[in-house]
């Protein structure tokens, strides 16, 4: 990679992933909701649509079953569709399509039909959308076997996970957390695919391995700066694919640190954040010097009033004092 | 949870004596704590108003858990991790038949078995280090056992314990016995005992005593073990070296006098609450203090501050027909003072031999600290006190 960087944005990197890969193939397109005329929602695609016409940026109806299935469809007949959702809430729309169709094809076709699709979409809290825009449901689809669920944090991760999905043969869905369109930095100029596999040592640490991923990544970054002020030595995991989840990264990690806390901007109950504990517990128990704890958003559908959304997703201080506690005993 | 001896690893409220929004002085008793010693009142390092009561009755807590949480200025009363030195028993035993107590806890709170938090991995250590993990408090996560605590108990416990071994077969080894055999144990592994004895003439002593008596009313009466007290209390005067402790390898004088009485329990075991500033007390005050003491010992009602605040111990085996007593000192104190029974022998004065009460008094000493030199001093002075019983 060149030691060149250039000043991006996580919005401009997602939109020069989306640009490289319709130029690298021209099976390529884009399609969903206001992604041509409007730019996209997040103004994503801007431009895209009079760079490459309207057969390769395509607007579609409000009808998100329709279009997921028509984007399996034309992944079965060759193309490599992206496949744009609004928000995560609006892909339960489609979840019929995502689970019963993307997902299980290839099992119910006796392995004659590959789906390469690739779904992308917005998730999480914090810009007072209010409940029916600002879930995190990604922990729901890392439930599926057929799938693979990846939730780019970094700008490299952002400019670099699509072209890797578009190569795999099965669906692959993509959350971008909406907090950090505007989030900028610097990428290598000649930024590219990356890996989908492995989760990734952000911070490297001794005590403690907070595990997170997406948009809570660099409030994890920031308690973990914080941390080290008060001299504890916490390592910072992001997960970067939740399904499927790199086990062998998180017990290395948990082994090394002998306590670990999750950091999940979805809820607890049945949450990915659960799951993550889970194998924790079958595959370290025996590494663990305290109990494994996480920090999660309140179970409440997530509130308009920006101190009450605050309140409810974690932040820096509670990801410190659940950290203090697990190291030091006390908060 | 203040600890309430060097060996306290745990100790279970029994009850609250305040609640939420009570205000609190600096003194007060706030809870009634059991320990291996028994129920002991807690009493509180700050004045201020209760906010809340972490811990429930029933509940057993490693020493440092925070216990309630004081208001007013929004301060917490974080337990002072090891109050003080400590007491507690001393070697052989007890001071007096009348002293020894009934029983000691009238609320048996919590099972004394509850489970160990231990993390998965201290305990894993625990077992690689052969740590006995009921022997050590936790630090960690909800005052959980952590591998650092393990290593720690692992490291100071390098010196292989003797433990109250062969002898200790077939004796119940309760809570408290568990507490004594590790307090014996570190006593003579680390403490460089040296022994002094001495006989004491007692028959000025005691006939002082009988007239002193005969003009009080029988509530009022001394017994001649207050003497023995009062005697060492003064002596310890000139005597510094013999009061105190021995902490982080140096000796850090006593700040006051202050006597532990070696108090045998019915039920076994034994226990050693803390007269303060004897030599600033008559023998009236003492005597008032002793069966005090004695009193709440029986009904489990000691203080912690005076199971705290021993600078050093007297045993006192006279009553059981003992006549020379060799103590264990209790650390992290330095010496220990033991008197035998007093028994009427030939003595010899002035070409003439006739018999008189005598009684072995006995000194065991750090000899990191003090030398047979001051040693022998002490036991001198202790006899020349009770030679004028009249200015005690």
């Amino acid at each position: 990679m060149s030691a060149e960087k250039t000043k991006t944005t996580y919005r401009e990197a997602t939109r020069a992933a989306i640009r490289d890969a319709l130029l690298r193939d021209e099976r390529v397109f884009l399609m969903g909701e206001d992604v041509g005329r409007y730019g996209g929602c997040f103004a994503v695609s801007k431009g895209l649509l009079d760079e490459f016409g309207p057969e390769r940026i395509r607007d579609t109806p409000l009808s998100e079953s329709a279009f997921v299935g028509a984007g399996i469809g034309a992944a079965m007949g060759g193309a490599r569709p992206i496949v744009e959702i609004m928000t995560v809430n609006f892909s339960l729309l489609a979840l019929d399509q995502i689970v019963n169709n993307a997902a299980t094809i290839l099992h119910m076709s006796g392995g004659q039909f590959n789906i390469p699709l690739v779904i992308r979409m917005t998730t999480g809290a914090g810009r007072q959308l209010a409940a029916q825009h600002s879930h995190s449901l990604e922990g729901w689809y890392a439930h599926i076997p057929g799938i693979k669920v990846l939730t780019p944090a970094t700008l490299e991760d952002a400019r670099g996970m699509l072209w890797t999905a578009l190569e795999d043969p099965d669906p692959v869905l993509i959350f971008e957390n909406g907090l950090l369109y505007n989030m900028e930095g610097e990428l290598a100029a000649d930024a590219g695919p990356v890996d989908i596999s492995k989760a990734a040592i952000r911070r490297p640490g001794k005590q403690i391995s907070l595990i997170t991923y997406g948009g809570t990544l660099f409030k994890t970054l920031a308690a973990a700066e914080e941390l080290a002020r008060a001299s504890i030595d916490a390592e910072v995991v992001d997960l970067r694919t939740l399904r499927p989840l790199d086990t062998a990264t998180i017990v290395d990690s948990v082994s090394r640190t002998h306590r670990a806390l999750i950091v999940d901007e979805g809820w607890k109950s049945g949450g990915i954040s659960a799951e993550i504990m889970a194998r924790i517990m079958e595959n370290c128990f025996y590494e663990l010097d305290a109990p494994v704890a996480r920090v999660c958003s309140i179970e409440v559908p997530m509130p308009y009033p920006k101190h009450l959304e605050d309140a409810a997703i974690p932040q820096v201080p509670a990801i410190v004092a659940a950290a203090r506690r697990l190291v030091t005993g006390h908060e | 949870m203040p600890s309430l001896g060097a060996d306290m690893q745990f100790g279970t409220i029994v009850d609250w004596r305040v609640k939420p929004g009570d205000t609190v002085q600096r003194g007060d008793v706030v809870a009634l704590v059991e320990t291996e010693k028994g129920v002991i009142e807690v009493e509180i390092f700050e004045s201020g108003v209760i906010d809340s009561l972490v811990v429930q009755p029933g509940q057993k807590v490693p020493v440092g858990a925070t216990l309630a949480t004081l208001g007013g200025d929004g301060k917490k009363i974080e337990p002072q991790p090891a109050a003080k030195p400590v007491t507690p028993p001393a070697a052989a035993a007890p001071v007096k038949e009348e002293i020894a107590p009934a029983k000691v806890a009238t609320v048996r709170a919590a099972e004394e078995s509850a489970r160990l938090r231990v993390s998965p991995l201290a305990r894993k250590r625990a077992q690689e280090l052969a740590v006995d993990l009921s022997t050590i408090a936790g630090t960690g996560a909800d005052g959980s056992i952590a591998i650092a605590d393990v290593e720690r108990a692992a490291e100071s416990a390098k010196t292989p314990t003797p433990a109250v071994a062969p002898a200790a077969k077939g004796l119940d080894l309760g809570a408290m016995r568990r507490v004594i055999a590790a307090a014996m144990a570190r006593s003579k592994r680390e403490i460089p005992h040296y022994y002094l004895s001495t006989t004491i003439d007692l028959s000025k002593a005691l006939a002082w005593l009988a007239a002193e008596n005969a003009k009080r009313p029988v509530t009022k009466r001394l017994l001649y073990s207050a003497l023995l007290i009062r005697a060492v209390g003064v002596a310890l005067r000139s005597t510094p070296e013999l009061n105190g402790f021995w902490k982080n390898d140096e000796f850090k004088a006593g700040e006051g006098i202050h006597i532990g009485l070696a108090i045998s329990l019915r039920q076994g075991g034994l226990i050693n609450p803390a007269i303060h500033d004897v030599d600033k007390k008559n023998l009236d005050e003492l005597m008032e203090n002793m069966l005090d003491l004695v009193n709440r010992a029986r009904t489990g009602h000691l203080r912690s501050s005076e199971l705290s605040d021993g600078t050093i111990t007297v045993t006192n085996l006279g009553e059981q027909g003992v006549e020379t007593v060799f103590g264990v000192i209790y650390p992290p104190q330095v010496a220990l003072v033991g008197f035998g029974k007093i028994t009427e022998r030939p003595y010899a004065a002035n070409g003439m031999v006739g018999a008189r009460p005598m009684i072995d008094a006995t000194l065991a000493a750090d000899h990191r600290v003090s030398d047979g030199h001051r040693g022998g001093r002490f036991l001198l002075a202790i006899d020349r006190l009770l030679q004028e019983p009249e200015k005690l």
